[in-house]
């Protein structure tokens, strides 16, 4: 009956136990060409109960013990995990012996090459380390391919795992810098009402010192197309030039001239100065923007092999985000622009509003001080 | 002044270095890396390794498989480490995986199930044991238990009536008190327990230790801390190694705002996730420096269980992320989902404290429900809901 009874205890006694955490090997894989760079950190506790480290039997595992018995664990392992690239095995070396400590203890570091015949398209990895003594044990593998990482587990119950490495990671990089791009120009309110304030009179003619209604949506959807698109070329060419490294300016002068650029572009609604040429101011003034989403780009960090891939993703993301914008903007202009309403209220009062904002942007971000938030 | 953001920078600057450390090559063959578990204990060690090899010479042999296996789970749960688990299902793997296991594989395989938190499928593995060995007083004493996390007290209570006319009477009354505790019958419970306790002064040391511990966390709830110290005291005069008493003892001293008294009972348990949470709570409550650093260390082991995809430790991660790392909705969402799985009275609390602190009344209400359906006592958990009830108001 003391077997039951100290069961009973054991369970009860539940929350003193899991004090450690369970078998984990940790793996990362770097692509290089045809070569896979490989770092496996194995825990010495599992080297012990699987080949034996502590040669002397004293309980302590010391450097030299282990060092004596690296070509072993690079055997064992590396018989314990499999590199198919493209159906074709890569076969692995051991590269370099180490050691780093992880929260449960100290680690055997080996470093490996895994050298497939050509740069791998997909790759399927069979891992079988540990299983057979442990049920629970866990193989945690991070990819690291074109700045993108990626992890897989691999468990008893899911010893094999592909990976496709140049679709997937390729379009989800790039997807990942156009959503990026999108919710930029979306949060971006200082774009967005240089952009605006530029599009409303975009509807209007202005005749003897007044403004009249277009009369064809045509002329409407041809304004905005050359303002939009001459904004888009000039700050697409600026932000691939800041993104590359080729021209960089202090943010402060940055920041300070977008603000100004939209006091401008609003001003010229109130007091026109330049007519049926605000795609000039749009292209002028859009190299300066060009440089304030640069600045984002950067925060993100940029892969360093899929540079072009991560910019024009950035970009086109950008883009999209300001044709929603103008596909919103431009049809409900159209339908109001007769009205006293739009010329008034949204032109003219609109227009003093951003005036006001962006002076205010302009003070902060030139002063340095805090009086609203963007 | 107290700059309240310094521990958290604190914490970003050991835990930023932790996180950079990287690979090196040991300056000399003497250096020690690894410390074996069974340091202390040679012959343990030789020992549990002759019951391998015998395993690994016929691996189709269930008694050494059921040997090896009790064990592992047995150095499983004295030792806190969850490794031998994995060995333990690797050595029974063999019956596992055929179609109807033995009925001593069913059994071991639900205590490794329930030490994993499956505790539906221990409890589907003890079903099919019963329905084949009913005669069987370990399965029952499992099965009670298993309920007891579940707070599916009725259910634990028909399975100590099961047992009773198996097992001695001190167990099955100890079986009842723990359900009595729980259900608004506390005073009962201690008078029951102190008197079978009385009766046996011959019992084991472990059960012994297990009475006072269930003594002492009874008395809390009868509101009486002079009994619960002198309780707790009694247990770990009795020299077991013991986390459990441990634990329950560190709670009890920070709810009274003792932390100096449990720093250095603690100092030796940083491997223990569970007790090095304590640790931390009370260096954080008696301000000393040592608390950043265990903090950054309990970050890294649920970052590294997380990564490996457990929630084996959800209580105590809802704890740190209120307690230690001020993050009340964090501690809310770990406690709900704690509480889905197990609803032992700690559970409980840290569910009404970060539903409190998150001033999210709604997310407490499985708590109260269980607080007020079973009349649970304890003066602790009376104030948390009243303080609820009227924050929700």
């Amino acid at each position: 009956m003391s077997r039951v009874l100290a069961l009973l205890l054991l369970l009860l006694a539940s929350f003193a136990a899991e004090a450690h955490k369970p078998s984990d090997s940790y793996l990362r894989f770097k692509f290089e060409g045809a070569q896979i760079v490989g770092q496996w950190d194995i825990a010495l506790r599992d080297l012990e109960q699987a080949i034996g480290l502590d040669t002397n039997g004293d309980g302590d595992i010391t450097w030299g013990e282990l060092r004596a018995r690296q070509p072993d664990i690079a055997a064992y392992a590396l018989a314990r995990l499999k590199i198919d690239a493209d159906g074709k095995n890569c076969p692995l070396r051991a590269t370099g012996h180490q050691v780093d400590h992880h929260s449960d203890g100290a680690y055997e570091v080996l470093r490996f090459a895994a050298d497939c015949a050509a740069a791998p398209a997909a790759v399927e990895i069979a891992y079988s380390l540990f299983f057979d003594f442990d049920a629970q044990h866990k193989g945690l593998l991070n990819l690291e391919y074109r700045g993108r990482t990626q992890s897989l587990v691999f468990s008893p119950e899911h010893p094999k795992q592909r990976f496709v490495l140049s679709e997937i990671s390729a379009l989800r990089q790039f997807l990942s810098y156009g959503r990026e791009g999108v919710w930029h120009i979306w949060i971006g309110y200082d774009h967005i009402l240089f952009l605006i304030s530029l599009l409303l009179p975009a509807v209007l003619l202005r005749e003897r010192r007044s403004w009249m209604p277009v009369t064809h949506f045509g002329d409407a959807f041809w304004d905005v197309f050359k303002i939009v698109t001459s904004f888009t070329v000039a700050h697409s060419i600026t932000l691939s030039l800041a993104a590359l490294g080729v021209i960089s300016l202090p943010s402060r002068l940055v920041e300070s001239a977008i603000a100004a650029s939209v006091v401008l572009a609003a001003l010229n609604n109130l007091i026109p100065v330049v007519g049926g040429r605000r795609w000039v101011v749009a292209f002028a003034f859009g190299l300066i923007h060009g440089f304030g989403f640069a600045s984002v780009l950067t925060e993100l960090g940029l892969p360093r092999d899929a540079l072009v891939l991560a910019l024009v993703g950035f970009n086109l993301g950008v883009e999209g985000g300001q044709l929603t914008i103008v596909a919103a903007f431009l049809p409900l202009a159209y339908l109001l622009r007769e009205s006293w309403f739009y010329r008034r209220v949204v032109l003219f009062g609109g227009s003093m509003l951003i005036v006001a904002i962006a002076m205010i942007w302009l003070a902060e971000r030139a002063l340095n001080m805090k009086l609203i938030t963007p | 002044m107290r700059c309240p953001l310094l521990p958290v920078f604190l914490v970003f600057f050991i835990f930023g270095s932790a996180v950079q450390a990287a690979p090196y090559t040991p300056p000399s063959d003497d250096q020690v890396l690894e410390r074996l578990p069974f340091k202390a204990s040679a012959a343990e060690g030789r020992e549990l390794s002759q019951l391998r090899r015998a395993l690994s010479e016929q691996p189709q042999n269930l008694e050494r498989a059921l040997v090896l296996a009790r064990r592992y789970f047995d150095l499983a749960s004295a030792e806190g480490d969850p490794r031998y688990v994995g060995y333990a299902e690797a050595a029974i793997r063999p019956w596992t995986q055929a179609a109807n296991p033995p009925v001593d594989i069913l059994i071991v395989r639900a205590l490794l199930r329930q030490y994993r938190h499956e505790f539906d499928a221990a409890l589907a593995d003890l079903a099919q044991a019963a329905d084949r060995e009913p005669g069987n007083a370990e399965i029952w004493s499992w099965r009670s238990a298993i309920l007891m996390v579940q707070a599916d007290y009725a259910g634990a209570r028909a399975a100590c009536d099961k047992l009773a006319p198996l097992a001695s009477k001190l167990l099955a009354t100890s079986c009842n008190a723990i359900i009595d505790e729980r259900s608004g019958k506390a005073r009962q419970a201690y008078t029951e327990l102190s008197k079978a306790l009385a009766q046996r002064p011959d019992a084991d040391t472990d059960l012994g230790l297990w009475i006072q511990t269930r003594l002492a966390e009874t008395a809390i709830q009868l509101g009486r801390d002079d009994l619960a110290e002198r309780h707790f005291k009694a247990g770990l005069a009795l020299g077991v190694v013991d986390g459990y008493i441990l634990g329950a003892y560190s709670d009890f001293l920070l709810d009274r705002g003792r932390p100096a008294e449990v720093v250095p009972m603690l100092k030796d348990w940083e491997r223990s996730d569970i007790l090095l949470l304590r640790l931390a709570l009370a260096e954080k409550a008696a301000r000393l420096p040592a608390a950043a650093a265990h903090i950054a260390m309990l970050k890294e082991r649920f970052d590294a269980s997380a990564l490996r995809g457990d929630k084996l430790h959800q209580q105590e991660e809802a704890r740190f992320h209120l307690y230690l790392l001020g993050d009340a909705r964090g501690a809310l969402r770990l406690a709900a989902e704690n509480y889905h799985l197990q609803r032992e009275p700690r559970d409980a609390r840290i569910l009404m404290e970060a539903a409190l602190a998150a001033k999210e009344y709604a997310a407490a209400q499985p708590a109260l429900d269980w607080l007020k359906g079973n009349a649970y006592e304890d003066p602790a958990y009376a104030k948390l809901a009243q303080q609820l009830q009227a924050g929700a108001k």
